[in-house]
């Protein structure tokens, strides 16, 4: 066991996965000096052709992950920035997605697409600071989103191994966040939640990052309420089972997601959470605005959720006293 | 020991049968939607192909039934995809613009123009890494000639050394747009320029095509890279089924009848009169018997619609709970 950074979590789980199978191999764009940094030093240690960098031709190199993989390999796809995603969109969701289905399960795609540093970053603007994880999974694209180290490697080893395509974001801001990890292998199930704390008075969904956020929250409120923190860790498929149990016994539901918010995953969790779960009062949701994210440090957090925007939800539904 | 007249005339014909029977299943509709025909262009697939082993790679295209054949795919399970059904190819789920085979190599027609050219290039370099001398070729058009993915895929096939022969069929339009207005510069050109060989050939004529396909093939195989081939093709049929009954006038019969004078099927079966007649009743005999296999075939079950979705057997949420 060692208490290991998140980005360090994602290097140990790719070491682990390159040297258990041959067939595992990183491919992106400066991924041998891994300017993102999650393969430092797996050029020293697997070689050029395990760590391959490519020009940048993002609908090639994911089209070409795609070959390999209907050829046997497992490809990891880095995409340096996460609105590259966009660029290779046709080729993960109408090509690699798409290819099991309708070759009547001939072809096997188990391609991993890991975004490290998604979401905001201080600073960069309109073009750097996308969340788009919705897309994905709108289009059926298995979608992973850990909070903390201990489940970034579980889960990338998980997305490493499993026979689809699945899309792996790294948050920016929880890239230096510190958790246990063991030394020995071991994996998180994709599709499996986890309740970091238990409630019962209203259940909040954070959604990646926000976990930490959702978590504070619930210990600053700790002697007006008890609240419920529920990480779906893996976004699609969504343990929505465990949110039920967790809902059934709240009654009451706080999303807390980094995604826009028309047609975002808050979205399809609240409405899930009505068609399905016993859910007493009116939710809420708190999500990024529909907008690009603006430069100015002045404005750029205004769009993004918040703590305080959380905080004012939670008392909202909080005050709700009549059941429905 | 390379294929005998006989063989390349049979694919050809069997080709050209193949697309006639289905525009007359389309008409009927036995088969759903539209296919992209390839009459004309058979002697392009079947000569490529005949240069190819049977564990080397293809890419195909929207218009991808004679690469299927020339591959080597069942011509039963094929018809029977087209028809939609649970004995299909691709068991009803993909039909004409996704068939493949991909225990033959065939990494599936697609419904996306060139998308599939970076499967090639993949494909290519786990053969490198698995250390066979398998080839993977990847059939476009000269409208792919216009897509970023296809240049980006060529530049990589070239600085990574990969065995990939680019194949574009050039029949003289992306869709209605003739090449002249769609593509400038020269296609061979743009290909010379990343720094592979590069040849410009008549379409034709199998023979022509099959030495062509083999010099590059052999190329590749040798460990020397990627090499690119444009062969000088055309469509006899339309876009698309539909399109007979759309009355668009981007072609004329002038120049539709100056490219008959050289049907590869004539070009094919005149140099073998002999042996014609008994191949073109064995084809079409190959084809009755398709039809009525894909006519019986069962259609998938209603509860199988969501089936294949994940390999790992997670099913997908339906529509309403």
């Amino acid at each position: 066991m060692a208490r290991l950074r998140y980005l360090q979590a994602l290097t140990k789980a790719l070491r682990d996965e390159m040297t258990r199978d041959s067939g595992v191999f990183v491919v992106g764009e400066d991924v041998r000096h891994a300017l993102r940094g999650v393969t430092r030093g797996l050029v020293d240690e697997f070689g050029p052709d395990r760590v391959v960098d490519t020009p940048i031709s993002e609908q090639a190199f994911t089209g070409f992950a795609t070959g390999a993989a209907l050829a046997g390999m497992r490809p990891v796809v880095e995409f340096q920035i996460p609105a590259l995603v966009f660029v290779a969109f046709e080729q993960i969701v109408n090509q690699a997605q798409k290819f099991h289905l309708m070759t009547g399960g001939q072809a096997v795609v188990p391609v991993t697409y890991l975004v490290p540093g998604s979401g905001a970053r201080a600073g960069l603007g309109g073009q750097h600071s996308d969340h788009p994880y919705p897309l994905f999974i709108h289009m059926g694209v298995k979608t992973v989103l850990p909070a903390t180290a201990y489940d970034a490697y579980g889960l990338l080893v998980s997305a490493i191994r499993d026979p689809d395509p699945v899309m792996v974001y790294a948050p920016n801001v929880v890239l230096g966040a510190r958790d246990e990890v063991p030394d020995d292998s071991y994996v998180v199930e994709l599709g499996k939640g986890r309740v970091h704390q238990e409630g019962s008075d209203l259940t909040i969904v954070a959604v990646g990052h926000l976990v930490h956020d959702a978590l504070a929250l619930a210990d600053q409120l700790g002697d007006e309420c008890s609240i419920e923190v529920f990480d779906p860790r893996s976004l699609h498929p969504f343990d929505w089972e465990l949110l039920a149990q967790s809902v059934a016994k709240t009654g009451r539901l706080v999303v807390y997601d980094d995604s826009n918010r028309s047609c975002g995953l808050a979205a399809e969790i609240l409405a899930t959470a009505a068609e399905e779960m016993d859910l007493r009062f009116p939710p809420k949701r708190v999500t990024r605005a529909d907008v690009p994210v603006p430069f100015s440090s002045g404005i750029e957090q205004t769009v993004l959720p918040s703590r305080t925007r959380l905080e004012a939800a939670v008392r909202d539904v909080l005050s709700v006293e009549v059941p429905r | 020991m390379g294929p005998t007249r006989e063989q390349l005339y049979r694919t050809i014909r069997t080709i050209r049968r193949f697309e006639e029977r289905v525009v007359e299943l389309v008409n009927q509709n036995k088969i759903a939607g539209v296919t992209h025909e390839y009459i004309g262009q058979e002697a392009v697939a079947t000569g490529v192909c005949a240069a190819l082993r049977p564990d080397d790679v293809i890419t195909s295209t929207h218009r991808g039934h004679g690469h299927v054949i020339a591959k080597g795919a069942d011509i039963r399970a094929m018809m029977a995809e087209l028809f939609g059904r649970e004995t299909g190819l691709n068991r009803g789920r993909g039909g004409s613009m996704h068939i493949a085979d991909l225990s033959l190599g065939i990494y599936g027609a697609n419904g996306i123009v060139a998308a599939g050219a970076p499967f090639a290039a993949g494909a290519a370099w786990a053969a490198l890494r698995a250390g066979t001398d398998q080839v993977a070729v990847a059939f476009f058009g000269d409208g792919g000639v216009n897509q970023g993915v296809l240049h980006e895929t060529m530049n990589m096939a070239v600085l990574w050394g990969l065995p990939v022969v680019f194949v574009c069929e050039n029949n003289g339009y992306a869709i209605t747009l003739p090449s002249a207005e769609s593509t400038a510069g020269s296609i061979v050109g743009r290909a010379s320029a990343y720094g592979m060989p590069a040849r410009s050939e008549d379409g034709m004529g199998v023979d022509l095509v099959l030495a062509a396909a083999q010099d590059a093939i052999d190329h590749a195989r040798a460990g020397k890279g990627p090499a690119f081939l444009e062969f000088r093709t055309y469509r006899y049929s339309g876009h698309h089924t539909a399109e007979a009954t759309m009355g668009l006038s981007y072609r004329t019969s002038e120049e539709i009848d100056s490219w008959r004078t050289r049907d590869p099927v004539e070009l094919a079966g005149s140099r073998i009169e002999a042996a014609r007649e008994a191949i073109d009743a064995e084809v079409e005999a190959l084809l009755d018997d398709a039809v009525a296999f894909a006519d019986a075939g069962p259609w998938p079950e209603p509860e199988g619609a969501r089936d294949y979705m994940y390999a790992s057997g997670l099913l997908a949420r339906d529509g309403v709970v």
